[in-house]
C-alpha cells in the first residue's frame, strides 16, 4: 500500500490513532486529578506565518510555533467539546472501523445536550484543531470530506478494492466515454498501472470536458485531471501518489490570475498555511506550471481577451509577494506576478477560444509542452 | 363712531372713590393657586400638609415625640372632612381663633429658626378654602397639659378684615386618642394623651392615589420624620345604590407608620439675621424698628456676626456717626452702611441653628419604607446662601428586585424632595433638587441616564434641605428656588452617595457575572468529564472526581469576587 518514495507520508494505523487519543486523554486526566493543575491542549499554529518552504522536501513544512489552550472559563466549552469529539472519534470511528462526514459529525453532536455544536463551522474548526493536535490527518481518523476529489481521464488503470469482499476492481480511465472517473476521498489503498508520459491537472471542468471530448489524452499520452478550483486533499494526495508511483512529471494549467497562481497552483505543489500540519501528505512537489502565464498573453496575442485585475486580485498578488514563502523563494514567480501587476490584467483558460475553439489543444498545449519551459 | 366710554371721563376724585385697601385674605381668595388650592385634589393635599406641618412643629418645639392621626372622610360626592389630631402641647384658648382664622398670623415668620411652617398662612388658608367651597367652619379642639377639659371652637375667617369670627366656643371632655400599636402604648389598647390639638375642616376635595396624593405625602413624611408615629384613615362614601345603614364603607384605608427612632431631633436655635443676607429695604426697616439707641449698637445686637468693634468699623467706613440714633439716619447714609456691610468680611452665620435629620435617622426612615439591599446617606456640613445657613442631606436606597413594580431599570429613579422635613410633591421640575439631580453625571456611578433627565434604575433618592429660611418659589412651598450655593451643595451630596452606590452596583455586577460564569462552567464540566470517561473507560466515581476537581479549580480562578 505504501509507496517507495523516500519522503512518503507516515501512515497511521487505526489502533495507533486510537492509542494517541488515549495518551492525550490520560495526560489531561492526570493534570486534573493528580497534579491539580488546569489541563491544556497544544496545537501547532496553522497559518503561513508558521510555515517554511522546505526546498529539499518540496512543500510547506510547519514550524514549531504552537498555541496552548488551557482550561479556563473562556475555553471550558471548547475543551468539553474536544473531549467529546475525541471520545466519539476513538470509540465510534477508529475502534469500530467506521467513517463519518464532517456534516455527520456536526449532527452527531446534537446528542451532546448543551455541549452540542450550534453551527457546522464550529465542528469543522475543532476537527482541524484536533487533527493538528494529534498530528494525524482527519482522513486517517475516519472522517471523510464531503467535497468531490476531482475527475480523472486518460491512459490509466486504477486498481481499487471492493469493500464488501476485498477483491480487486480494475478501472480503465481511458474507457469511460465522454465521462470521467471520480477520485474517492481515501486514496491510500489504490494501485496504478499506466504508460502515460505526464499528468496534466487543469483548473476548470469545462476545459477538462473539451480535452476529454477531443480525446486529447490520446494525442498527448497524458493523464488528465480536473481540479475544479483549489484541489481537495484527496485530489492532491491522488496526484502525488500517482506521480510518485509512475515517476512521471505533472503539469498544471490554470487561469492566469493571482488566484490560479497563489492558491490553486501553490497549494497543489507545496500545500497551504491552513493545513500546514499535514502538508507533507498533501502536496505534489514535482508539479510544474504550464500556464496561462502573463507572458503567454503577449506571446499568443490575447491582450484583447483579458480582464482588468480587480482589487482583490491586486491585493492577493501583493500579499503573496510579501508573505508567501513559496513565491519569495522563486524569482520566476515574483517576476510573473510583477509582470501581471504591471499589465494590470488577468486571463482565463478559455480565452484561447479567440483563435478558434480547439486552438488550446491543437496549438497552445502542444507548443508549450514541446518548448518545455515551465514556471517552478 | 362708538360712543365714548365713561372710563375716559374719570377724574382723580372719581377714581379715588373706588380705591380701597385689599385685605390679604381677599388677595389670597382670588389667588388661591399661590397657596396650593388650585384644584380639589391638590387642596386636600395642601390642607393635610399644612395641618401636619403645624402639628410637627408644635410637638418638636415642646419636646414631645409626635404622634399624629390624619383622617379623611368623604361627606359628599366631592367633599371631604379633613381631621388632623396631634399629641402636641395644645393651644391656649385665646390664641386659637387667630391661629386658625387669620392669615399671616403666627410665631414663625419673625424669627430665623428652622421650622416647617414659615409664613403663618397655611392652616388659615385651608380653613378659608373650606369656608369658601362648603360654607362650613373650621373646628378646633385643643387641650393643654393640666387643664380639666378641652376647648372646642368653631371659627370662620372674615375675609374683608382678615380676622376670625367665632361661631361657637364650648368646653368638651376630649382627649387626643390614637389607634393601638403606636409604639409606646400596649399592643391592642388605643393610646390617649392628656394634651393635644385636633383641627377639622370640611372642603371641596378629590381623593386620588398615586404620586401626587395624600397617601404619598404621608408616606414620605414618615420617611423624613423617623421619630413620628403617623396614623392614616380614609373613609370613602360607598356608591349611592348600596347606601344601606350599617354596611362597611365602600373603600377605606387604615394605615400606621410607626416611629423608627425614639429620639427627637435636636431643638433648633433661633438666630439673628446675617448682614450679608439682608437687603437694603430690610436694613432700613430693621434700623427703624430697633430698640437700640445708636447705629453702632443696633448693628451689633440685631445682626449675627457683628461685634461692637466691627460695628464701629462699619460706621467709620460708611462715614456715619456711630452714636447717631438709628431711626434718624437718612436714606443715603443707610445705603452707605449697606454697601459697607457688603464689602466687610464677616464670619459666616452660626450653623448650630440647624437641626438636620442625621445620617442614621435618614437610613432608619428609608429602611422603614423601602425594601432595598443597599442604603446610604450623607449629611453635608452646614453652609450659607445669602446669609442664611442651610444644610443638605441625601439618602439613597437601591431597591431589591421586584420589591416595587415602579422601581426598575427602565424607569427614572424615585426622587423624594424635602425641605425642613416636609415632603415636596408638586412642581418638581422647577426645584433646585431636581436641577442638581439631573446635572449629576450618573453614568459615572453605573446608572443609565438619558441626556438632561433623571437617571434610570431601581433607586430611591431622598434630598433634604434644612434651613432657617428655605427659599421656596411660591407660598405653596413646592419647589426650592435655584440658588447656585444650594445646587452646589446638593450636587456634592448626591455625588458622594453616587460614589458609594457605584461601588455597590459594580459589586453587584461582579457577583452577577460570577454567577453567570459559574452556571456556564458547571454546564460544560460534566461534558468534559464524560469525554474523558468515554476515552479512558473510567468508572463513574472517577468521573465525579474529575468534575469536583475541575469545579474547584475554575471557581478559584474565575469566580472569586
Amino acid at each position: 500500500m505504501n509507496t517507495n518514495h523516500p519522503i512518503a507520508p507516515q501512515v497511521v494505523s487505526k489502533q495507533a490513532a486510537s492509542r494517541r487519543i488515549v495518551e492525550v486523554a490520560k495526560e489531561i486526566h492526570a493534570d486534573i486529578t493528580k497534579k491539580h493543575k488546569k489541563p491544556s491542549m497544544k496545537f501547532p499554529i496553522r497559518s503561513l506565518a508558521n510555515v517554511k518552504y522546505d526546498t529539499k522536501r518540496g512543500h510547506f513544512e510547519i514550524l514549531n510555533k504552537t498555541a496552548t489552550r488551557t482550561l479556563s472559563y473562556n475555553t471550558v466549552k471548547t475543551f468539553a467539546q474536544s473531549m467529546r469529539l475525541l471520545a466519539t472519534t476513538k470509540n465510534d470511528l477508529l475502534d469500530k472501523d467506521d467513517i463519518a462526514g464532517k456534516r455527520e459529525l456536526y449532527y452527531n453532536s446534537k446528542s451532546w445536550g448543551e455541549c452540542r455544536f450550534d453551527e457546522q463551522p464550529e465542528s469543522d474548526t475543532l476537527l482541524d484543531d484536533i487533527e493538528a493536535m494529534l498530528g494525524i490527518n482527519r482522513e486517517q481518523l475516519g472522517y471523510i470530506p464531503e467535497e468531490r476529489g476531482g475527475d480523472v481521464a486518460g491512459p490509466l488503470t486504477v486498481l481499487d478494492i471492493d469493500p464488501s469482499n476485498g477483491k480487486d476492481i480494475k478501472i480503465e480511465c481511458a474507457k469511460l466515454g465522454s465521462g470521467a472517473w471520480s477520485i474517492p476521498s481515501r486514496v491510500e489503498h489504490l494501485r496504478f498501472a499506466s504508460k502515460a508520459k505526464f499528468i496534466l491537472a487543469v483548473e476548470t471542468a469545462s476545459l477538462f470536458q473539451r480535452l476529454v471530448h477531443h480525446r486529447y489524452f490520446e494525442k498527448a499520452n497524458c493523464i488528465l485531471i480536473s481540479m475544479s478550483g483549489v484541489p481537495t486533499r484527496a485530489c492532491r494526495r491522488f496526484i502525488r501518489r500517482l506521480a510518485d508511483d509512475q515517476k512521471i512529471p505533472v503539469l498544471a494549467f490554470t487561469d492566469g490570475d493571482p488566484y490560479g497562481y497563489c492558491n490553486i497552483y501553490r497549494t497543489l505543489k507545496v500545500g497551504s498555511g491552513q493545513a500546514a500540519h499535514i502538508n507533507r501528505y498533501f502536496c505534489v512537489p514535482q508539479v510544474h506550471y504550464l500556464g496561462v502565464t502573463p507572458q503567454d498573453i503577449i506571446d499568443y496575442g490575447l491582450e484583447d481577451a483579458t480582464h482588468p485585475l480587480e482589487e482583490a486580485d491586486i491585493k492577493r498578488a501583493k500579499d503573496a509577494l510579501k508573505n508567501d514563502p513559496f513565491i519569495q523563494h522563486h524569482k520566476e514567480w515574483q517576476q510573473a506576478l510583477e509582470q501581471m501587476l504591471k499589465m494590470g490584467v488577468r486571463i482565463e483558460q478559455q480565452a484561447f477560444a479567440k483563435h478558434g475553439l480547439n486552438y488550446v489543444l491543437e496549438k497552445y498545449l502542444p507548443e508549450k509542452i514541446k518548448k518545455g519551459k515551465f514556471l517552478p | 363712531m362708538a360712543k365714548r366710554t365713561s372710563a375716559v371721563g374719570e377724574t382723580a376724585e372719581s377714581m379715588a372713590r373706588r380705591q380701597r385697601e385689599i385685605s390679604v385674605s381677599e388677595f389670597f381668595l382670588k389667588n388661591r393657586h399661590l397657596l396650593g388650592f388650585d384644584s380639589p385634589r391638590r387642596a386636600l393635599m395642601t390642607a393635610v400638609k399644612e395641618a401636619v406641618d403645624n402639628s410637627l412643629d408644635a410637638c418638636e418645639e415642646a419636646g414631645i415625640l409626635p404622634e399624629i392621626m390624619v383622617e379623611l372622610e368623604q361627606t359628599g360626592d366631592n367633599r371631604f372632612r379633613v381631621t388632623v389630631t396631634d399629641n402636641g402641647p395644645g393651644i391656649v384658648k385665646t390664641q386659637i381663633p387667630k391661629i386658625f382664622a387669620k392669615l399671616l398670623y403666627g410665631s414663625k415668620f419673625h424669627r430665623l429658626r428652622m421650622s416647617r411652617g414659615q409664613q403663618g398662612i397655611g392652616i388659615s388658608a385651608a380653613g378659608m378654602y373650606g369656608q369658601l367651597t362648603t360654607g362650613s367652619a373650621t373646628v378646633i379642639r385643643s387641650r393643654t397639659k393640666g387643664s380639666p377639659a378641652a376647648h372646642q371652637i368653631s371659627v370662620q375667617i372674615d375675609t374683608r378684615q382678615n380676622k376670625p369670627t367665632i361661631l361657637s366656643d364650648v368646653s368638651v371632655a376630649w382627649t387626643p386618642t390614637f389607634p393601638a400599636g403606636s409604639g409606646d402604648g400596649n399592643e391592642g389598647d388605643p393610646v390617649t394623651y392628656k394634651h393635644g390639638t385636633s383641627v377639622s375642616i370640611e372642603m371641596e376635595a378629590a381623593y386620588v392615589r398615586g404620586k401626587l396624593s395624600v397617601d404619598e405625602f404621608l408616606k414620605q413624611c414618615a420617611i423624613v420624620n423617623p421619630h413620628l408615629s403617623l396614623h392614616y384613615a380614609v373613609t370613602l362614601k360607598k356608591p349611592a345604590k348600596g347606601d344601606a345603614e350599617g354596611e362597611a364603607p365602600a373603600d377605606s384605608i387604615r394605615q400606621s407608620f410607626l416611629r423608627a427612632v425614639k429620639k427627637l431631633p435636636p431643638a433648633a436655635q433661633e438666630i439673628m439675621p446675617h448682614p450679608h443676607g439682608v437687603e437694603l429695604g430690610m436694613l432700613m426697616q430693621m434700623l427703624k424698628d430697633t430698640e437700640s439707641r445708636t447705629v453702632r449698637s443696633a448693628l451689633a445686637s440685631d445682626f449675627s456676626r457683628i461685634s461692637q468693634q466691627t460695628a464701629l468699623d462699619i460706621c467709620v467706613a460708611a462715614k456715619v456717626d456711630p452714636k447717631a440714633r438709628p431711626d434718624k439716619l437718612g436714606p443715603g447714609e443707610i445705603e452707605a452702611v449697606y454697601k459697607t456691610i457688603q464689602q466687610t468680611k464677616l464670619m459666616r452665620p452660626p450653623t448650630d441653628c440647624l437641626a438636620p435629620i442625621g445620617e442614621e435617622e435618614i437610613l432608619a426612615g428609608l429602611k422603614k419604607e423601602i425594601d432595598a439591599d443597599f442604603y446610604t446617606s450623607v449629611t453635608r456640613d452646614p453652609t450659607v446662601y445669602r446669609g442664611n445657613p442651610f444644610q443638605i442631606e441625601v439618602g439613597m436606597a437601591y431597591a431589591k428586585p421586584q420589591s416595587d413594580e415602579d422601581l426598575n431599570n427602565e424607569n427614572p429613579v424615585r426622587l423624594l424632595r424635602f425641605a425642613n422635613r416636609v415632603p415636596l410633591l408638586y412642581m418638581g421640575g422647577a426645584c433646585s433638587i431636581t436641577k442638581a439631580m439631573t446635572g449629576v453625571n450618573w453614568k459615572a456611578y453605573g446608572l443609565a441616564q438619558p441626556k438632561g433627565a433623571l437617571p434610570l434604575g431601581p433607586v430611591v433618592v431622598s434630598v433634604h434641605m434644612a434651613s432657617v429660611w428655605v427659599p421656596f418659589t411660591s407660598e405653596s412651598k413646592d419647589a426650592i428656588a435655584n440658588y447656585p450655593e444650594i445646587i452646589q451643595e446638593i450636587t456634592l451630596a448626591l455625588q458622594e452617595c453616587g460614589r458609594r452606590l457605584s461601588i455597590n452596583i459594580s459589586k453587584r455586577k461582579r457577583e452577577a457575572e460570577a454567577e453567570r460564569k459559574r452556571g456556564y462552567i458547571e454546564k460544560y464540566i460534566p461534558h468534559l468529564a464524560t469525554g474523558l470517561k468515554d476515552i479512558l473507560s473510567l468508572p463513574d466515581k472517577d468521573k465525579t472526581k474529575i468534575e469536583g476537581d475541575l469545579k474547584k479549580m475554575l471557581e478559584k480562578t474565575h469566580l472569586e469576587v
